[in-house]
């Protein structure tokens, strides 16, 4: 369970985040929505302690994550794939799982699963991270975050930018990792794709918590969404 | 004597001058890729590396091979620690801003500088080296019955300088390696590639700092010991490796290892001819000539990639 309890956050003195309370279950997918400037990468970021909290607190199961060294909150078990992707460019696509790999100590066998999810990897494993196509880079910077047998995944709007097929190729492996137990936080602009894949829905604004919602009940009602991110 | 034979050893003290600077360069450029820090300080951790050469090899005087082995091991190691304790103490605290580092290292080369002069003193002393045998080296000249193998005079080298430029190769490779084939180099480079990703890989950020401080000044240490043999220990001499570094690194590239080795074989090398056939002065006005039209036309160095 990953629990952000009233957290506030921001860059400098702007704060951002404002008192932000969420919950992610293992074994489900919640999706954060939002307008842009709402604070959804804001809410990443706290989480992985790349921004010092104002207040608030941030939980994985019994590990207080906020309480940790930024580098210690993926050694707790959170694999981050941060938007725009942000491979190690000049780096191979084997060294770049080297890092996820070396962050929980994971074995070779972790490798070789995470090899399997993303065969294209395999065939391009030793070239430069900054050499493969937009969605080559999506499924490195994926494959990079599982390598540490997270549980919990946080998700930057992973799908931008990128054709159907990699799109549907990544929500793939996005659910089978919640079938798997993980608790999945994913940040996701268009409203079609969040209603296939997600369980629930918190809608965000301004930094404070909205709704939260199944999504179940935003297929069934359109106008909701529309609330909070329509135009 | 004619142009031939000043050519060669010109180009032998030239290389001498590059091995060095090289070693020094790739520090400072070490420092540079990874933390972002311009490191104002580093020509007085190579001071510091020769000064601790000179006490060690007085320490245990008479042995003059096992003193030079000594200072090679231990004033490197001494120097990198004191540059860890430098890091933590002060860089940390600034949060390793990029301007605010610039005039913290400046009060360190201060700070550093006056308390070698309290503690050394202002004179200029002499490291005996560990071996320095003279070797002649000879020339072809055609005399009346064709081309004969000649032993012009003044023309030689010693076992000594060539043993340094061997040296600084073998350093060299060796900080190769270490950043393209072991683990450590690779948590550097990611760090150097993005910092905060470093952090969300569970990459242990400031103590990768701390390392790479240590390491860019233990090379600037490292390539004192080997030239103060040829040079002596004087507490001014942090200055001209600090600029010619900087040269360097401009010229090579911010950040880029192999762009700086070449650009510190091109300026080394130039240096040497040019001082030999002109003047010195004439050397260092062309190296920052250069350095004005690098930044003008490829601001991003010659080996460069993207923009600093």
């Amino acid at each position: 369970m990953l629990r952000l309890d009233r957290v506030s956050a921001g860059y400098g003195r702007a704060q951002v985040l404002r008192h932000l309370s969420l919950e992610v279950a293992p074994g489900e997918i919640l999706c954060l929505m939002g307008r842009n400037g709402a604070g959804k990468t804001t809410c990443m970021q706290a989480i992985m302690g790349l921004l010092p909290l104002m207040s608030g607190r941030i939980w994985l199961d019994q590990t207080e994550l906020s309480a940790l060294p930024a580098h210690r909150v993926p050694r707790a078990g959170v694999g981050y794939i941060p938007q725009g992707r942000r491979l190690f460019a000049e780096l191979t696509v084997a060294q770049n799982l080297e890092i996820g790999l070396m962050a929980r100590d994971s074995g070779p066998e972790v490798r070789e699963e995470v090899l399997d999810l993303f065969p294209r990897l395999r065939e391009r494993y030793h070239q430069r991270a900054q050499t493969l196509s937009g969605g080559e880079q999506q499924m490195l910077a994926t494959a990079r975050a599982l390598c540490l047998r997270p549980r919990a995944l946080l998700l930057d709007e992973p799908a931008e930018g990128l054709q159907p097929s990699m799109i549907a190729a990544i929500r793939e492996v996005i659910v089978r990792m919640r079938d798997d137990g993980v608790a999945v936080l994913l940040v996701e602009q268009r409203v079609d794709s969040v209603l296939e894949v997600a369980d629930r829905v918190a809608f965000i604004e301004n930094g404070q918590g909205g709704a939260v919602m199944p999504a179940e009940a935003l297929r069934a009602n359109h106008a909701i969404i529309d609330r909070y991110v329509g135009v | 004597m004619d142009l031939g034979p000043y050519l060669v050893l010109a180009t032998l003290e030239g290389a001498v001058t590059a091995a060095v600077l090289a070693l020094t360069a790739v520090g400072l450029s070490l420092v540079f890729g990874v933390m972002r820090v311009v490191n104002i300080a580093h020509g007085e951790f190579f001071m510091l590396g020769a000064v601790i050469a000179w006490a060690i090899a007085q320490a245990v005087a008479g042995y003059p091979a096992v003193g030079f082995a000594l200072a090679l091991v231990a004033a490197p190691l001494i120097v990198g620690a004191l540059a860890v304790a430098a890091d933590m103490t002060i860089l940390k605290r600034l949060e390793y801003d990029p301007e605010r580092t610039i005039v913290a290292t400046i009060g360190l080369l201060y700070i550093i500088q006056q308390l070698t002069l309290m503690g050394y003193g202002p004179d200029a002393r002499p490291v005996t080296p560990p071996f320095n045998t003279r070797l002649a080296i000879p020339w072809f000249e055609k005399g009346a019955d064709g081309w004969a193998l000649i032993w012009p005079w003044g023309l030689g080298t010693t076992s000594y300088k060539l043993a340094v430029i061997g040296a600084a190769v073998v350093i060299l490779c060796a900080v190769w390696a270490l950043m393209a084939r072991t683990r450590i180099g690779l948590v550097m480079r990611a760090t150097q590639a993005d910092r905060e990703m470093a952090l969300a890989f569970g990459i242990p950020v400031e103590r990768v700092y701390a390392l790479v401080f240590g390491l860019g000044a233990g090379l600037a240490a490292l390539a004192a010991v080997l030239i103060v043999p040829i040079q002596q220990a004087h507490y001014l001499m942090g200055a001209d490796p600090l600029l010619l570094s900087f040269i360097v690194v401009i010229i090579g590239g911010l950040g880029s290892l192999p762009g700086t080795v070449v650009a510190a074989v091109l300026i080394g090398l130039s240096d040497g001819i040019i001082s030999v056939f002109f003047s010195p002065t004439l050397a260092k006005i062309l190296a920052t000539l250069l350095v004005g039209l690098v930044l003008v036309f490829r601001p991003q160095g010659l080996f460069g990639g993207r923009g600093a």
